[in-house]
């Protein structure tokens, strides 16, 4: 065919079609007019359609009415069956439904940018010294160096925030606010404007300037109903009162955190803030200015480090800013969604070797039509392109009920997430998550379409015109032992990480926290903001302890400064002797500030020694209770009560400036508390604990101990029940102390293993479809080999063959697919197995009696499925199965 | 693919001979010619003629036009070209040397 014709033919194309169907009328007329039957002749001269398709292949629009065809053949191919429609996108749906949710939790959580104008020109900016210490080596920026950065800076705009906690009340009402102190230009460098009212202007951003305040949303929505008469009005932030100026933005947060409210932070008068050194930090935010790189920002900041250290060498000498890219902080749920995703896949692959079994199983049965139509001209590229357009059809309609599945499914699971997950906000549907879906759908039509497409006929047409069905089969038998063996491996994979997930499970929640954690009630307090004299704050948290005690069902109380169990710990350095080793090389503890009762509340048991008593208080001798990891490591063998311990300068929590070494006395050992979580304890870095004298907090740094202080009860009825009478009585005498974060023991334990016990959840679900899916692939491919050896059995039961030897016979064939599947499946396993260890705190390593559990009950579950097949086979009448011959 | 291929091969040589013979025929004009021709012995697929036409018409070896009839409908007659004039002599000492073969196995075999 010449260039010249294709091309026309492109633009011709109807046009040709048109001149063919006339040239095909008018010989029918000839044909009629010489006296044929107008039917005859109308058969004889076949269908227009058959004799279009030769000429067809060369031609775009031809190409794009084919595809158009193929898709309403396709659909109605399905709906002719409506069994096989039914199962092949119900398997679809649920693998790539499963899928898609998964994909919208990672794309929110991991991938969206972060919801600031030009996320991609924000930087963070951190200090960075040479000599690591037991901290490391990256400090948050002290506010004066981040205003020299700020004045000097050529390449960035800068801005700056820092946690604000405090009570706050609105109309006679107090409430534990969650705020932050900013620079008055954070809104305009993150380029996200207030919703109402104002920005904070530089000249609010001063020591003494009139005390404004900025709601958030949410806050503002609690609090003042969501009316814009809020402006204006005065919040008490820490007994001061400030006047609302602004809303921020819906959904506006900082660290993945929505905050209540904003202050500017040049208004803290703080003298620890306006030091380089021991100072509270703030975060540090900018935004590149236009035209300048990353690379020119570091430079920029090195050299204004090096005139710094010049300036100061006291505090600045050695002191880099280290400048990254502004990225979310969504701390370890990475691991454990990409791990979800991974099992996810499998399931879905697992759906896709079923529809592709079903689906070779039907071209198959579909062999001689398309032979036919081989014979009759049609090219095989055409068929094969058929054959992907059914799958790539079956593929988008199951993705497409797949998104729908996703749509409904994403927020429960966004909800059913352990604690909150972070960026929870960003997770919905988007363009990615479409995109996703879209080539989910496609690539699983693909993989599930092509080997049965790929079995469009070619060469010997005639032999399979003439063969019956049968004789086809031995080929494709080969290609459905295959899907079967990978959908039973794939299953096995899954089961074998349920079970390991179900182990470790069993075995946490029998681990022994080190405390008896039924009916304690744990909740901070914050104190009267009023309340900032040590005295009146030592004598203002004894009135709490003394009200809490009078609550009916409390049995004792106690005060505490980090919970176990819960996020919060104070890691200090400690040393056997006044010669402290290199910071890198001492040992660190956990330290816990508690009052005399706390061993009561929590039931920890004494193991010498005695604990923290009344007489323990500021001006007596220095006295520190520690637990047996710490004796062990510290003294070993020998008694370690009357011992003292070294706590450097630098962290004691009994110092407040550089004098040397704390020196304290050892007067007890206790039972090691699981701290960090039953499943998190084994594996943490430091795990030696010790308790000191709540009283013995030295004077100023009493008021910031005082931010942490939670109120631990031990009672005699359910916890809860006890919290109400509570709130009230420690309410305090200005009515503005406020109870928060409130949770039981029982509820802290059982969070600890939060992330386990989820994991255990979906894990168990995929693994059950995977199972189910894997049966009814079984299940399918049996009954439909079966059917094509009727036959043959027919002929086996003539010659003799007893129902229970037919039913052998097939049984014996689905053996020989499910010892494949789980033999591939208990390598892939082991493999996966260590992933999973690796992944998830707590794991255990695989165990053979994980095995001996769960492939039994897998090739129990598909002889199962088997046995249907095989007891159909056996109850064949062999007469009328050879006169099918 | 031999046999089909070989029966493409004498649709096309049969066609060829008609239009080398009688010019400017239209399809069924032609199918009935080899009809009569041959004694009714040799029948033309009515289903694959119109295919084999295009694919001739394609190739260059015949040229086709639209003739208006009588009764105002349009029909589309054939006519042979010069590089289908050398294809039927190709086409037919092929054809003879496959008939002198044959003839050969069924005289002396």
């Amino acid at each position: 065919m010449s260039l010249w014709t294709r091309l026309a033919n492109v633009f011709r194309g109807e046009q040709l079609n048109r001149e063919i169907d006339e040239e095909l009328s008018a010989h029918l007329e000839q044909a009629i007019a010489s006296g044929r039957d107008p039917h005859e002749a109308r058969m004889s001269l076949g269908s227009p359609l058959r004799l279009r398709e030769h000429s067809r292949d060369a031609r775009l629009v031809g190409w794009i009415v084919d595809f158009m065809q193929d898709v309403r053949y396709a659909l109605r191919t399905l709906r002719r069956r409506p069994g096989f429609a039914a199962v092949a996108l119900l398997t679809l749906a649920l693998g790539s439904g499963a899928t898609t949710v998964m994909f919208t939790v990672v794309n929110g959580v991991m991938l969206r940018p972060l919801p600031y104008a030009e996320p991609q020109r924000l930087v963070t900016l951190r200090e960075k010294t040479q000599e690591a210490t037991i901290y490391g080596n990256l400090w948050a920026l002290a506010y004066p160096n981040y205003l020299d950065c700020k004045r000097d800076a050529k390449t960035l705009d800068l801005a700056a925030w820092r946690y604000f906690v405090g009570t706050a009340i609105v109309s006679g009402e107090a409430e534990y606010a969650s705020g932050r102190q900013i620079s008055s230009d954070l809104f305009s460098v993150l380029g996200v404007p207030v919703a109402q009212g104002r920005d904070f202007l530089p000249e609010d951003d001063r020591l003494g300037a009139a005390p404004v305040i900025i709601l958030g949303h949410s806050f503002w929505q609690r609090r003042f109903g969501a009316n814009s008469s809020a402006i204006g009005k005065p919040v008490i932030l820490d007994g001061k009162s400030f006047t609302v100026v602004g809303i921020a933005p819906a959904n506006f947060r900082l660290d993945g955190e929505e905050p209540d409210e904003f202050t500017p932070l040049g208004q803290d008068n703080s003298e620890s803030l306006q030091r380089r050194d021991r100072h509270p930090g703030i975060n540090a935010v900018a935004r590149l200015r236009p035209g300048a790189t990353l690379n020119e920002a570091r430079a920029e900041l090195g050299l204004i480090a090096a005139h710094l250290s010049e300036q100061y060498p006291q505090t600045n000498s050695g002191r880099g800013f280290l400048v990254e890219s502004l990225h979310p902080d969504v701390g370890d749920v990475g691991p454990t969604l990409w791990l979800l995703l991974g099992a996810v896949i499998l399931v879905l692959l697992i759906a896709c070797a079923n529809v592709a079994s079903l689906l070779l199983a039907r071209a198959i049965s579909r062999e001689r039509e398309l032979a036919m139509r081989v014979a009759l001209g049609a090219g095989r590229i055409r068929l094969i392109r058929q054959g992907l357009t059914e799958s790539a059809v079956l593929g988008v309609i199951g993705g497409t009920l797949g998104v729908l599945i996703a749509s409904l499914g994403v927020r429960p699971f966004v909800a059913y997430w352990p604690g909150t997950l972070p960026r929870a906000e960003e997770v919905q549907l988007d363009w990615r998550v479409l995109a996703f879906a879209v080539g989910i759908s496609l690539f699983s039509g693909l993989l599930f379409g092509l080997a049965p497409a790929l079995r469009a006929p070619t060469k010997n047409v005639e032999q399979i015109l003439r063969a019956a069905a049968r004789s086809l089969l031995g080929s494709s038998r080969r290609l459905h032992n295959g899907f079967v063996i990978a959908e039973i491996a794939l299953a096995v994979v899954l089961l074998v990480a349920a079970a390991m997930l179900g182990r470790t499970i069993l075995r946490l929640s029998s681990l022994d926290p080190g405390l008896n954690v039924r009916n304690v009630l744990v909740t901070r307090l914050a104190i009267a903001p009023s309340i900032v004299e040590p005295a009146q704050i030592r004598a203002a948290w004894q009135d709490v302890l003394a009200q809490a005690r009078r609550v009916p069902g409390v049995e004792s109380a106690a005060l505490v400064d980090t919970v176990p169990m819960r996020e919060g710990n104070n890691e200090v350095a400690y040393w056997m002797s006044a010669t402290l080793p290199p910071v890198s090389q001492q040992p660190l503890a956990l330290a816990t500030s508690v009052t005399p009762d706390y061993l009561k509340v929590m039931q920890i048991p004494l193991l010498n020694g005695r604990f923290i008593d009344d007489h323990d208080r500021r001006g007596s001798e220095l006295v520190v209770v520690i637990d047996d990891v710490l004796a062990k490591t510290a003294f070993g063998d020998a008694d370690a009560v009357g011992k003292s311990l070294w706590l450097p300068d630098s962290a004691s929590p009994f110092s407040s400036g550089p004098h040397g070494a704390d020196v304290v006395r050892v007067v007890g050992v206790v039972g090691h508390v699981r701290h960090w979580g039953l499943a998190g304890d084994d594996q943490s870095q430091v795990r030696a604990q010790f308790y000191y004298p709540f009283a013995q907090v030295p004077d100023p740094l009493l008021r910031r101990w005082s931010e942490l202080m939670s109120v631990a009860v031990r009672t005699t009825i359910n916890p809860m029940n006890v919290l109400a009478t509570l709130r009230r009585e420690v309410r305090g005498a200005t009515g503005d102390q406020v109870l928060y974060e409130v949770h039981t023991m029982e509820q802290l334990v059982s969070d600890s293993l939060a992330r386990q016990r989820f994991l255990l959840l979906l894990f168990s679900v995929f693994a059950g479809l995977s199972l189910l899916l894997a049966c009814i692939g079984i299940y399918g491919v049996l009954a439909y080999l079966t059917t094509q050896r009727v036959p043959e059995i027919g002929i086996r039961m003539t010659l003799g063959a007893s129902p229970s030897a037919v039913t052998w016979l097939v049984l014996r064939q689905s053996l020989g697919m499910i010892s494949g599947g789980v033999a591939v499946g208990a390598v892939a396993a082991m493999a996966a197995g260590r992933v999973l260890q690796h992944m998830v705190e707590g794991m255990q390593p695989i165990a053979l009696s994980t095995f001996a559990i769960v492939l039994p009950m897998l090739v129990l579950a598909a002889l199962l499925a088997s046995y249907l097949p095989a007891r159909r086979a056996s109850r064949i009448d062999p007469m009328s199965a050879l006169r099918q011959e | 693919m031999a046999k089909a291929e070989s029966l493409q091969g004498s649709i096309d040589l049969l066609v060829l001979k008609i239009l080398s013979r009688r010019s400017r025929l239209h399809g069924y004009a032609i199918m009935t010619a080899i009809q009569n021709i041959s004694g009714e012995v040799l029948r033309v697929e009515e289903g694959s003629l119109y295919p084999a036409l295009h694919r001739m018409e394609e190739a260059g070896w015949i040229r086709a036009e639209w003739a208006t009839k009588d009764n105002g409908r349009r029909t589309r007659i054939y006519e042979l070209t010069a590089s289908g004039k050398k294809q039927l002599g190709q086409e037919e000492s092929r054809w003879e040397s496959v008939a002198a073969a044959i003839n050969r196995v069924l005289r002396e075999a």
